[in-house]
């Protein structure tokens, strides 16, 4: 080596290989949004799980003597007009928001995604069951709710029913945009020259096809059924009052709010970032299955 | 044209049709006995008679049907069960608060969203971009009544620039009409303007990258000639459409933002119609806002024929 030169750095100092820049790395800086919803929504799940076990006290026990106490060490977010603890509260209340997100994707999905399939390969049944679904879309989603609401007595599990029947239209939509797409493709062509059942392409040749933009949707449809219970319960037309849920503290605290803002605020707080967390979750599923759409939006 | 218009008005009948019929039958998909649920749990058996026989539950369904369509193209939504008022005289007593915020909401949120998805798609990549982007998600993730309450909060509470609560009629001046008005429609724009302003930068992205656009840019069309006039035209259709569906978030969202503010409009008589379980009101305001926006959408179908005139089904 002539004087002068020293040597070249070593290489990976300066760029770490992509071996030992690991897999979990690599995810984290490809996908951020993922990665910060994921973790908003993990450590929801976890305050929802743990609830019982975070320093929370019974979230309905009633203590007259010391109601609308102002946030302190002894009681982290104050207490409400019934002298509640709103920390527990809100803990407990991230289940009923959760619940309600999963189960609401959960059903919308299953039932939307079903006759959206049958619908794309039915010719028959497509113009009615799609005219259906217009008349359903046709209505505000938060009103058919309510009126829904108004007809049942309040629980969480008619809240979740009522929110399902108000997000099925839109799977159904997409799933029958898919399939119909779906059919024209040669494979699926090939599969009933060659006299494949019917409910084998479905199966085998549809329903893969169909699972990325449904998950996708899916989170949307969670994140959205969150604010939808919430506005719900908020009117006095969701969640039984007895059980804590946000909507149901910031409808408490409603009367309150000019003076004790807090019993709103934390609630508020708490389903912001939910909601948030679970959107960012859906945008960056969207980016990382459809990277074409992503360059769009 | 003409035969357009004739023909998307008629495509819409059937629709109304059907949210009439869906609306009707709610009312029976419900388990258990209607007249019981609507009556509540202090009531006494008298008194669920009573409701059944004024909802007319024991005549057959269609017969039913045919019987309340009948009576709403007359205008005759059924009458309380509460306040023993026609209903279409109590959403007429309540209309124009809403009305009031719902077109202030949406010259708001044009007026603001549209500029601000221009700017995004035109500096797009840069911090502008990303701050329109966040507020978007900020705005899809917030519901309706947590913004109306920050906003209560700082500007009414704390700055004490604006009133708290309340309503004025226009009839009594422009200025205390907006004062009173300027922040519950700021807190239902919110989602509509994110709404607005991501599909808007979507589309313009879209639009800017095509060959008229460098065309114009090359004989020296201006910078804002090109974004308003050139690309802003071509992304109109994606727009309206958005601001068509959206128009049911702005419908949900005046529910709830009323009861935040006080304001005495449609969204507070549905509020009070579910404490009450007062069921003919709730149908009467469903079916009413249903109608409303079947008949946005169809002016927005009849719009992309201005704004793309290649357009014609």
């Amino acid at each position: 080596m002539p004087a002068g030169y020293t040597a070249a750095p070593e290489l990976p100092e300066i760029l770490p290989t992509p071996k030992e820049r690991g897999r979990v790395m690599g995810f984290i800086h490809r996908h951020p949004t993922i990665v910060i919803g994921g973790v908003l929504v993990a450590i929801m799940v976890l305050i929802a799980i743990f609830a019982p076990y975070l320093f929370t006290k019974d979230p309905t026990a009633l203590a007259p003597a010391k109601r609308t106490r102002e946030p302190s060490a002894l009681y982290w977010f104050g207490t409400d007009m019934l002298g509640r603890d709103v920390y527990s509260r809100v803990l407990y209340g991230a289940r009923v928001s959760l619940t309600v997100g999963f189960s609401v994707a959960c059903c919308a999905g299953i039932i939307g995604s079903t006759i959206g399939l049958i619908s794309g390969f039915t010719r028959r049944l497509d113009a009615v069951v799609m005219r259906a679904m217009d008349g359903l879309m046709s209505i505000p989603q938060i009103l058919l709710a309510i009126a829904l609401m108004a007809l049942t007595r309040a629980s969480v599990q008619n809240v979740i029913i009522a929110i399902s029947i108000t997000e099925t239209p839109r799977v159904c939509r997409l799933v029958r945009g898919v399939v119909l797409s779906l059919r024209e493709q040669p494979y699926v062509e090939a599969a009933i020259a060659s006299g494949t059942r019917v409910p084998v392409i479905i199966w085998k040749h549809i329903v893969p096809n169909i699972l990325a933009p449904l998950m996708v949707q899916a989170t949307f449809i969670c994140a959205s059924a969150m604010i939808t219970e919430a506005t719900l319960s908020f009117i006095g037309a969701g969640t039984p009052p007895i059980i804590p849920s946000w909507g149901n503290i910031m409808a408490e605290g409603r009367a309150l709010w000019q003076v004790k803002p807090y019993i709103v605020f934390f609630p508020a707080i708490f389903l912001s970032i939910t909601v948030l967390a679970v959107n960012l979750l859906g945008d960056g599923l969207r980016d990382a299955l459809d990277p074409r759409l992503a360059k769009r939006l | 044209m003409f035969a357009y218009i004739v023909r998307r008005v008629v495509a819409t009948i059937p629709v109304i049709l059907l949210v009439a019929l869906f609306v009707f039958s709610l009312l029976y998909l419900a388990p258990g006995d209607p007249a019981a649920i609507i009556a509540g749990d202090q009531a006494t058996p008298a008194d669920v008679d009573r409701i059944r026989a004024s909802l007319g539950l024991d005549r057959p369904f269609l017969v039913r049907f045919g019987d309340w369509f009948w009576h709403v193209i007359n205008g005759d939504l059924g009458v309380s069960i509460f306040t023993n008022l026609p209903v279409t005289h109590m959403i007429a007593q309540r209309i124009e608060p809403t009305v009031s915020l719902m077109c202030l909401t949406l010259i708001l949120s044009l007026s603001l969203a549209i500029p601000m998805g221009v700017i995004a798609a035109w500096k797009h990549g840069t911090w502008i971009d990303r701050l329109v982007m966040m507020m978007a998600v900020f705005g899809f993730s917030t519901p309706v009544f947590v913004v109306g309450y920050l906003l209560a909060f700082v500007f009414a509470l704390y700055l004490d620039w604006l009133p708290v609560q309340g309503f004025t009629s226009i009839s009594q001046g422009l200025f205390p009409f907006l004062r009173n008005l300027i922040l519950p429609a700021t807190a239902l724009g919110l989602v509509y303007m994110a709404l607005i302003a991501r599909i808007t930068r979507a589309t313009m992205l879209d639009v800017l990258s095509q060959d008229y656009v460098r065309t114009a840019k090359a004989k020296g069309v201006g910078q804002r000639g090109v974004l308003f006039i050139h690309a802003l035209k071509n992304a109109a259709v994606p727009i309206v459409t958005i601001v068509g569906i959206g128009f049911a978030a702005l419908i949900g969202g005046a529910v709830v933002t009323e009861s935040v503010f006080a304001i005495p409009g449609l969204g507070r008589l549905t509020v009070d119609a579910i404490l009450r379980r007062d069921y003919p009101v709730i149908q009467g305001v469903v079916l009413m806002f249903s109608f409303v926006y079947v008949i946005v959408n169809l002016c927005v179908d009849l719009l992309y024929t201005v704004f793309d005139p290649r357009i014609r089904y």
